[in-house]
């Protein structure tokens, strides 16, 4: 297929292994933000073809994952909830909250339908007018415009039966909160290159100035991951602590202008709980008070919903690089994709899922 | 951990009611849950020698002669799709699964599941779909039932059929028989069915050319069985695509499967649509192609008969039988690197079948 074949191209894939064999001279330990990044160097076993100087870690970056299991809970107590139609990612649907999922409330009669796009929401409460259609709207920078749009028409349209349950996550605050821990190991960042495409990588320069440490822009294929690699480590290597674009054919130093400005017109950053992780100051979007009426946290008014994490799940050691997910006692065993025990299991961007799909076998 | 999924009450049901009170829909999906549930609650329930062989339809000795009998329901969501209907999918479905029982598909049921307010002119086009490809397979319609429920208690239209067919002689299939040194062949590209069906959805609807695959293969696979007796396994695999039928076959063989990426047919069409929806065309539904494993020696003869077929043009070989890791699908990717190919343990698409 044209324009994704050739970034899958083994002679390409060979020649940059090759040129990252000749730079490397120590061990570096790099992490990929993006759970997307995650799941194809899984895919396509990128680790056996590196040098064993080059430690991968997982970052992140898999909205599913970092979602607080409170706002899980009243997801499913919303969705539990007479005439009203929930929709999401379909990725959602399955990550466990304290005591149920949403595939598991689905069978119980609730109306849960997964959908690609938030814009698709509109037209469900379009067409049922008699019902509340919330729709579960999680992910990075990458996801919230097609949010922001659809608000912004359902405002137009003077929709009174659509409302949105926020769990909006910001990429740069993460990456300092993993810098700043006394833990951290990480000595180069892979950014998302898609997050890059909207947001551009401006804001990269304060973290990798302020840490010491060189990020760059890296795209999803095996071709751009190892691009991005390489360039990382020569960087490492010459000791420059800058960023750089190795997703040239996508992202702009300055992103998507007119995405940024929607975002800006419908959204606020906020603070925001991170599973796994905790609270992280100003790592998340909530609604303008001018989208107020859309917010579905104060439309059902829920209250507070106290939870418990099962204290068997590292998933936020493996969120912020610490530990990998075989490291974890119950991988594989007590939490697998049919039980998650913890959300890196089971959304196809988190680590968990994509160590138990990919290589479990290799590790047991 | 999830209270539902550690519910304290005691049944003797063998299938874990502790992780699972309710019946989901990925128990339907044909990967693990749905294995689950057959290995556990039905298999276990109705032991016996016959079901025990895991197989896509019994084979039974009746007199002198070698009966092969199977069943299948049709629930797919929409009843009309780009390349067929439920109809024509729920005649070529159990005459393919006769085919691999390696026997010549004779006689099928027919019993429909009718919704209330199915309009008249639906049922007849289904019908007439379904009389078409029953005359096109060279099958006969020889009993039936019909059943109407409640307006909201169905889906417009369910159907269920059953075959049985003759074993030809010298014929003997089944998952047991696979051998290490067994090539792969499929008839074609595969994840068709399920991106066509998907196209379609609510919610995921997308502009397509791509039409489902939906075939009878049994003249095909007659002229294979006639001309080749070392054919060892043949399976189609529909629900939970080509991953999930080769690793139920691995598991029951207790051999290990390599695949080769470069050598996997998939349309452009469907490489775009499964790069869209985030799908691995491996695990997207199939329901006109075949699996054949034969010796590497009997391949190239295979092959050739397979391809002279209309559903047989494009056949090819995309891996073999190793030895090595036994119960394991692995995949050379197209980089040179190897990888696991799972079981899909929930579902990518809901209702394709």
């Amino acid at each position: 297929m044209k324009y994704i074949e050739e970034y899958r191209d083994k002679q390409l894939v060979y020649n940059l292994v090759n040129q990252i064999k000749k730079e490397v001279t120590r061990s570096w330990t790099i992490m990929e933000i993006c759970g997307g990044q995650t799941h194809s160097i899984m895919k396509y076993n990128l680790q056996d073809l590196l040098p064993e100087e080059i430690n991968l870690v997982h970052g992140p970056g898999c909205p599913v994952c970092v979602t607080p299991l409170e706002l899980i809970d009243q997801a499913l107590t919303i969705a539990s909830k007479e005439n009203v139609i929930f929709t999401s990612f379909g990725d959602m649907l399955r990550v466990p909250g304290s005591s149920n999922d949403l595939l598991s409330i689905k069978a119980k009669g609730a109306d849960i339908r997964i959908l690609y796009s938030p814009i698709d929401a509109l037209k469900i409460a379009k067409e049922n007018p008699e019902k509340r259609v919330v729709f579960f709207s999680v992910g990075f920078e990458t996801t919230a415009p097609a949010v922001a749009l659809a608000l912004k028409n359902a405002k137009k349209q003077e929709l009174n039966n659509f409302s949105v349950l926020i769990a909006h996550v910001l990429v740069p605050p993460a990456m300092e909160t993993i810098l700043s821990s006394e833990q951290n190991q990480i000595q180069g960042f892979l950014a998302a290159g898609h997050v890059c495409t909207i947001m551009g990588y401006h804001e990269y320069w304060p973290i990798s100035e302020k840490y010491k440490i060189p990020i760059v822009i890296t795209g999803f294929e095996p071709v751009d991951i190892l691009l991005g690699l390489l360039k990382v480590v020569k960087l490492l290597e010459g000791k420059k602590n800058i960023v750089e674009n190795a997703y040239g054919r996508i992202v702009a130093e300055k992103g998507n202008e007119s995405a940024q400005k929607l975002l800006r017109e419908v959204f606020e950053v906020t603070d925001r709980k991170w599973r796994g992780i905790g609270t992280i100051p100003k790592s998340g979007y909530r609604l303008r008070k001018e989208y107020e009426q859309f917010n579905a946290e104060s439309i059902f008014n829920i209250g507070e919903i106290k939870v418990e994490e099962s204290d068997l799940c590292i998933a936020g050691e493996v969120l912020q690089g610490i530990k990998k997910p075989n490291n974890c006692s119950v991988f594989g065993t007590l939490c697998n994709p049919e039980n998650p025990i913890g959300a890196p299991m089971v959304s196809s961007e988190g680590a968990c899922s994509a160590y138990y799909k990919y290589k479990r076998l290799v590790n047991v | 951990m999830n209270k539902e999924k550690v519910l304290n009450f005691e049944l003797n049901c063998p299938i874990p009611i502790n992780q699972y009170e309710r019946v989901l829909l990925a128990h339907g999906g044909g990967g693990k849950l749905t294995n689950q549930l057959i290995e556990k609650m039905f298999f276990q329930t109705f032991d016996n020698e016959l079901l025990r062989k895991e197989h896509d339809g019994a084979v039974i000795n009746i007199g002198d002669k070698k009966i092969a009998f199977s069943t299948d329901s049709f629930v797919v969501n929409p009843i009309f799709f780009p390349g067929g209907d439920i109809g024509d999918l729920a005649v070529n479905g159990t005459v393919n699964d006769i085919v691999c029982c390696g026997a010549k598909p004779l006689y099928i049921s027919l019993a429909f599941i009718i919704e209330e307010g199915l309009l008249m002119e639906e049922l007849w086009r289904v019908v007439q779909s379904i009389n078409k490809a029953a005359e096109k397979a060279g099958v006969k319609i020889v009993t039936g039932d019909t059943k109407v429920v409640d307006k909201g208690k169905g889906d417009k239209i369910y159907i269920n059929t059953t075959g049985i067919g003759e074993v030809y002689p010298g014929v003997n299939i089944s998952p047991a028989n696979c051998m290490a040194g067994d090539v792969i062949i499929i008839n074609g590209k595969i994840a068709d069915h399920g991106i066509a069906i998907i196209s379609k959805r609510e919610g995921l609807a997308f502009e397509t050319e791509i039409k489902s695959d939906t075939a009878a293969l049994n003249k095909m696979m007659e002229d294979v069985y006639k001309n080749s007796k070392e054919v060892h396994v043949v399976r189609d695999p529909t629900r939970g695509g080509l991953a999930s039928s080769l690793n139920e076959i691995s598991k029951s063989a207790n051999l290990g499967i390599t695949l080769f990426e470069e050598d996997l047919p998939v349309s452009e069409d469907v490489k775009g649509a499964c790069e869209l929806l985030g799908f691995d065309p491996l695990y997207v539904a199939n329901e006109g192609k075949m699996l054949v494993f034969v010796p590497e020696n009997e391949a190239e003869k295979v092959l050739e008969i397979m391809k002279s077929n209309e559903y047989g043009k494009e056949s090819t070989i995309i891996g073999k039988v190793t030895k090595n890791d036994p119960g394991i699908v692995k995949l050379k990717t197209t980089i040179g690197s190897t990888r696991i190919v799972d079981m899909i343990s929930g579902e990518q698409l809901p209702r394709i079948c």
